[in-house]
């Protein structure tokens, strides 16, 4: 508990015994007048903030909140206790200071809990390094990580947090990435490793050669990511706040006109108009339409969801896009480094009329400037130094492959469509995997085949989506026929395109969208390479595998740091919780308010229910809202 | 020029005000509160003098919610 709390406490503890002492003995005093000022002495140590707050709205034209609620209702509960004890009737004031106690008890459980579950999201997301070690004139020295300059070389050692992205300059040791992604497993790191902010060195002492300043670390960018989403607002929480906006006023007026149209209509008639009854109804309506269990569980139970959610390395980057994943039906993937593992390998060269080492360095030079997987995989399998000086009038034809002149020499280097472009002839393969035909000297010399390995646990995870109620998953893939096929018949998908250009994904996502009903939301998956305008084009862009590829970062409404399909319905069924409990709250809250309401200006129920009512309402619904927070199992 | 600060509040609906009055005050292009991270986001108009600005933006949140607090680093 904070002071702020405990000072509210205090007040609570002190205002209570003060009540059960005033419930004992003011039986034994007889003056109407030192009986209430008597009860003033609790109404006012539990209350006075809330009337501070209440005259300071009027001050300021805000007039209109809870406090001002409160604060009517607790005189007029008071002014008609007075006017009962005036004419002789049963005086009672005890119900207007147990408004105020009450209140002031659930003002107090509200902010502890907010507090609590404040404290337990950052404490999920503790990956902000305090400091950074690093050796000047052999003396190691604590500094702070915003000052270490790019190409610093840091110390870390066993069980402190990685301060800034970097690679390992020396020594060996195992780190725990579970803050950043949630994988449990510790990764292994050792010389040349690259080493990303936020994890937690485990065994040994780690130099790090930095590559980042501070601000651009992985961990301060997830931070940043995460604080901005409680701020991206969803439809439901814009739904509330303009809700706030007029509903209470609409609930003063309505309870002003409670206090006065009975009485004047009764008048009128000839009964007696029983003023004070009504005047009572009415303060028991203000009292029942405090609106802050809405008000408070809606926000926590978002604020709680992209808290469970990013323990879970899901960085969710507003409470829009929490909103807009529960209601996904179509999932559109895209094939490389989703569903399959991107690192690609050269199996084999074929019909080659060149040597498999002059291929491979035509091949592995022609494809150097590309960022594409292909091309790091050529590289690999040439082993040798890619010397980029020696390319010149390079060209890449997007979907098609490169073509241009490697020392000097024509090397065409892509698909089949390249080669028809090119009129050149060329021989099928029959294997599935990725076909990477050379040409040089406008001469076919053969193809290399590579392929990529489907992992392991997409098979798993379209039967999950299945189970949690996808329509339709679909491939995309600039890949040919034969490997979309295979891909999508092993792993259980239900529907795909092949041989795509990076446009075409864009409008295969367009003709999707408008192809179903706009409740049902479209949702993109791809790896962050190359497919940036498909990830915003979809009503949410998801980015896997997105640990230190800042480019998925910018591009992607929700971003997986683990590279894992699973976490795709992971996500979903976190957001499906979130929104769940989100409308139980709005349902409940409401539902319960209007029946009181109803209750109390027919007089059936009184100030106690009311207060009870409104009390109760909102512990139940911030105890509901912070269940959003528990994810692990999901 | 965007900038954040600390704040402390006690509910959701004093946030709210503190934006709006963040909002309002000059030299403030934008502003966004957050209640569940206590943060204040502040994006400045060109040229403006921030420590004035914020100082001002203190003194503004103050009167719509005296509770509250707007920590100036």
């Amino acid at each position: 508990m904070n002071k702020k709390q405990k000072k509210l406490l205090i007040r609570i503890i002190v205002a209570t015994v003060c009540v059960v002492l005033l419930m004992i003995f003011s039986r034994f005093i007889e003056q109407w007048y030192l009986k209430l000022a008597l009860y003033m002495i609790p109404y006012v140590i539990s209350g006075y903030d809330v009337i501070i707050k209440a005259c300071k709205g009027i001050a300021n034209k805000q007039v209109f909140d809870e406090h001002f609620l409160m604060t009517i209702a607790t005189i007029g509960a008071i002014g008609v206790g007075i006017y009962n004890a005036v004419n002789g009737g049963d005086d009672d004031y005890l119900e207007a200071v147990a408004v105020m106690l009450l209140y002031q008890v659930g003002e107090l459980f509200q902010s502890y809990a907010v507090g609590k579950s404040r404290k337990n999201i950052s404490q999920l997301m503790d990956i902000r390094p305090d400091y950074a070690n690093i050796e000047v004139d052999g003396q190691i020295e604590k500094v702070d990580p915003s000052d270490v300059e790019i190409g610093s070389i840091i110390i870390v050692n066993p069980g402190e947090k990685v301060p800034l992205d970097g690679y390992v300059v020396e020594g060996k040791s195992t780190l725990n990435t579970s803050a950043l992604t949630g994988e449990s497993i510790p990764r292994e790191v050792d010389l040349n490793s690259e080493v990303l902010s936020g994890c937690i060195n485990i065994s040994g002492v780690l130099k790090i050669k930095t590559t980042k300043d501070f601000d651009e670390s992985t961990a301060s960018k997830i931070l940043d990511l995460v604080e901005n989403a409680a701020s991206r607002k969803s439809k439901s929480e814009n739904f509330i706040s303009k809700f706030a906006h007029y509903y209470t006023p609409i609930v003063c007026f309505s309870a002003l006109a409670l206090a006065i149209l009975p009485p004047v209509v009764l008048a009128i008639t000839g009964s007696d108009p029983s003023i004070a009854t009504w005047i009572y109804r009415a303060c028991t309506f203000l009292v029942i339409s405090c609106p802050c269990a809405v008000v408070i569980s809606i926000p926590l139970s978002f604020f709680a969801g992209l808290g469970g959610a990013s323990s879970q390395g899901i960085l969710i980057k507003g409470s829009n896009y929490l909103e807009t994943l529960s209601k996904v039906k179509y999932l559109v993937f895209d094939k490389t480094g989703t569903i399959t593992k991107g690192n690609f390998v050269v199996v084999d060269v074929h019909h080659n009329t060149i040597t498999k080492e002059e291929m491979l360095y035509y091949a592995a030079h022609i494809e150097a400037p590309s960022s594409h997987p292909i091309s790091q995989s050529l590289k690999k399998a040439y082993g040798k130094k890619v010397d980029i000086n020696l390319l010149s009038d390079v060209e890449e034809i997007s979907g098609h492959g490169i073509k241009g002149k490697v020392d000097g020499v024509d090397v065409a280097a892509g698909n089949s469509k390249l080669m028809k472009m090119l009129n050149i002839d060329y021989i099928d393969c029959h294997h599935p995997g990725t076909i990477v035909h050379v040409a040089v000297n406008n001469e076919y010399v053969g193809h290399i085949v590579i392929s990529d390995e489907i992992k392991q646990e997409s098979k798993e995870a379209m039967k999950s989506l299945k189970s949690i109620g996808i329509k339709k998953t679909i491939m995309l893939t600039g890949d040919d026929e034969k490997i979309a096929k295979s891909v999508s018949e092993q792993v259980g998908i239900d529907e795909y395109h092949a041989g795509l250009l990076p446009s075409d994904k864009v409008s295969m996502i367009e003709s999707v969208i408008n192809g179903k009903n706009s409740s049902e939301k479209v949702a993109f998956v791809g790896d962050g390479i190359n497919d940036a305008p498909v990830l915003s084009r979809a009503d949410i862009g998801i980015a896997m595998g997105a640990m230190g590829s800042d480019a998925a970062i910018e591009a992607a409404d929700v971003v997986l740091m683990d590279d894992n399909p699973k976490n795709i319905s992971k996500a979903i069924k976190i957001s499906k919780k979130c929104l769940r409990i989100v409308y139980e709250n709005i349902i409940f809250a409401l539902g319960i308010k209007f029946i009181c309401l109803i209750l109390g200006a027919f007089g059936i129920a009184n100030m106690w229910i009311a207060i009870i009512a409104d009390v109760g309402v909102m512990i139940i619904a911030v105890l509901n809202a912070i269940r959003a927070l528990l994810v692990k199992k999901l | 020029m965007k900038k954040t600060y600390n704040i402390d509040v006690d509910c959701a609906n004093c946030a709210e005000k503190m934006q709006e009055a963040a909002k309002k005050t000059p030299g403030v292009k934008d502003a966004v509160v957050s209640f569940m991270t206590l943060k204040m986001k502040v994006e400045f108009e060109d040229g403006a003098d921030i420590d004035a600005v914020m100082a001002e933006v203190r003194k503004n949140c103050k009167k719509v919610e005296s509770d509250c607090e707007v920590f100036l680093k």
